[in-house]
């Protein structure tokens, strides 16, 4: 996705929420370039803020966000919001959803250009949906949708790309199509964050595993970090830990978490 | 052939029928977005909203556009300003301004004496009333709010279909939205001499709702929009000649009657094609359906396949 390196993503004493509530506060993170980060942790628990607090879409209530000790550019950054938040009935095409992430290189009053629709096609493509490009997007199934929204997200050829839970709600097959597609963008150089209530995938393919609870639980490799204390300390009451032999069973509190076996420590 | 060249005869009629296509092609076009963003509210509220404006630009005589503007901006801003905190949401915000607005306007009103003729004219409009010169403003400020949303086309699409994207790709929402809501005053502004401002609120939904009824995709639905809401002006005006009716009201009347036809008889999502698909062999009946409309036009054979898959949702 990208050729030059990706920035390095810095936050810095990060609070962020909307009035009195902070979602999150106290939040120091550098993110290096290239690497796949899963944002754990219950719901409520801040993962959407912290993706959304990067982009500038929830208030800053103290400290900074930064790349490479710059302002954020939000050019460089390719987001990918909750399903559930778009009117899927909207009477447009999967392609004229896709192009959107080209708009701001097209810019106001004239049309896509040839190398926006070769872009689109592409992305398409690349996700399965070349065929879907025509299909009016509330005709899609949820993994299509959710597939939609990612080469969305593709043609704006970003350095960081943001996944507010891509995983929810779609197919087996979408989500290794996800999978694994995050995996080779983290190859290619894009950095990759994404937030998820399935722990043993995230622990399986992630580099980095960020525990959120209201604040930054623990962060670093899987190893170091997927232990029954940090997943204590993430879910607290609601994970259930079952001593299964040679290692722990995890059950994550709700019915959207996952369930992971953790070496015993 | 009379019939249809007799109206033609006077001056005074052929600024009436440019007047109602003008109004009818503007408000079927931003109607798409009063349509899917949900401003039907909104824009009874604004059109309302603006008459304290117009009541004192006639008192003041200064042109009655300007006027009305003036108090439909002000309102719009005094909506989005209230509505942006947690406590009051918009929809009461709007509650509050547009009867306090409209209010303004009627105690104005009757600080004047001999105004009941004009007041009429306000609400339902006054369309054999209409000189050259209103129809140069309406021209101009009708061709103005086009212009800007065919140019803005792809801006305004994004933040109505999803708000949070454009905000991370760094758009002004707000500045959009409020965009978008002095495109809609400009709009109401523009229609009041031809269906007055209790009666615009069909033109800014009716042709934009009976064009989603026959196309699906959104340009399409703009175009449509404004062709139905000119030619609503056009057929509206015809009846209320022949048969004597308020111009406004014939108008409104044959928007709502055409809306009917194409609930009922829409070959996509009409109740009449809905009740002839509904069988359980839905595959067999898929091919026989998309077979002659996909040849006709290649669009609406997504917009049959679109149909039959939300009844069937393909592995949901």
């Amino acid at each position: 996705m990208t050729a030059v390196g990706a920035p390095t993503l810095q936050l810095r004493g990060l609070a962020a929420g909307y009035d009195d509530r902070w979602a999150l506060s106290g939040v120091d993170l550098d993110v290096p370039p290239g690497r796949l980060v899963g944002v754990i942790g219950p719901n409520g628990s801040g993962k959407s803020t912290l993706l959304r607090a990067i982009l500038g879409l929830v208030p800053h209530r103290a400290g900074t966000v930064a790349m490479d000790g710059r302002a954020i550019d939000r050019r460089r950054i390719a987001y990918v919001p909750q399903r559930e938040l778009v009117d899927w009935s909207f009477p447009i095409s999967a392609g004229q959803v896709v192009m959107m992430g080209r708009y701001p290189g097209i810019g106001p009053v004239v049309g896509p250009r040839p190398a926006d629709r070769a872009a689109v096609a592409g992305a398409l493509e690349r996700l399965g949906m070349a065929d879907l490009a025509h299909r009016q997007i509330g005709a899609l199934s949820g993994g299509q949708q959710q597939r939609v929204f990612l080469a969305r997200a593709l043609v704006q050829e970003a350095d960081i790309l943001l996944l507010d839970e891509p995983m929810t709600g779609v197919d087996l097959g979408t989500e290794e199509t996800i999978g694994a597609l995050m995996r080779e963008l983290c190859d290619a150089g894009t950095t990759v964050m994404y937030a998820t209530h399935d722990l043993e995938t995230a622990a399986d393919v992630s580099d980095l595993l960020c525990f959120v609870n209201g604040r930054v639980v623990a962060y670093g490799p899987p190893k170091e970090t997927f232990t029954p204390h940090v997943l204590h300390e993430t879910f607290g009451g609601e994970l259930m830990i079952v001593d299964a032999g040679d290692h722990a069973h995890i059950h994550g509190g709700g019915h959207h978490a996952g369930h992971a076996d953790v070496p015993k420590a | 052939m009379d019939w249809l060249t007799d109206p033609l005869g006077l001056e005074l009629f052929r600024r009436a029928l440019l007047e109602a296509m003008v109004m009818g092609a503007t408000c079927g076009a931003i109607g798409a977005y009063v349509v899917l963003r949900r401003l039907a509210f909104i824009g009874d509220a604004l059109s309302h909203a603006v008459f304290p404006g117009v009541v004192l630009a006639y008192v003041a005589g200064v042109p009655i556009f300007l006027g009305a503007m003036l108090a439909g901006t002000i309102t719009s801003l005094a909506i989005a300003v209230v509505s942006r905190g947690q406590r009051i949401r918009e929809d009461t915000a709007i509650g509050i301004f547009f009867a306090g607005a409209f209010a303004l306007g009627i105690v104005l009103i009757s600080t004047q004496s001999g105004y009941q003729r004009d007041l009429s004219a306000f609400l339902v409009g006054d369309l054999l009333g209409v000189g050259w010169d209103d129809i140069a403003v309406s021209v101009l400020a009708g061709g103005g709010v086009i212009g800007i949303l065919v140019a803005l086309r792809k801006e305004l699409l994004l933040v109505s279909f999803d708000r949070t994207y454009a905000q991370a790709l760094g758009y002004p929402v707000f500045a959009l939205e409020l965009l978008l809501l002095l495109l809609l005053t400009a709009t109401i502004v523009v229609s009041l001499s031809a269906v007055g401002i209790i009666l615009v609120l069909s033109m800014l939904v009716t042709p934009a709702a009976t064009a989603r009824l026959l196309v699906d995709r959104f340009t399409p639905m703009m175009a449509l929009g404004g062709v139905l809401g000119a030619v609503y002006g056009v057929i509206g005006w015809y009846v209320s000649y022949h048969l004597a009716w308020s111009p406004g009201g014939s108008i409104v009347l044959v928007a709502t009657m055409l809306f009917l036809a194409a609930f009922v008889f829409s070959p996509s999502h009409g109740v009449l094609a809905h009740r002839l698909r509904r069988h359980p062999q839905h595959d067999a009946q898929r091919a026989a359906v998309d077979q002659p409309t996909g040849h006709q036009h290649g669009e609406n054979e997504g917009a049959v396949v679109a149909s039959l898959e939300r009844r069937h949702p393909p592995g949901r």
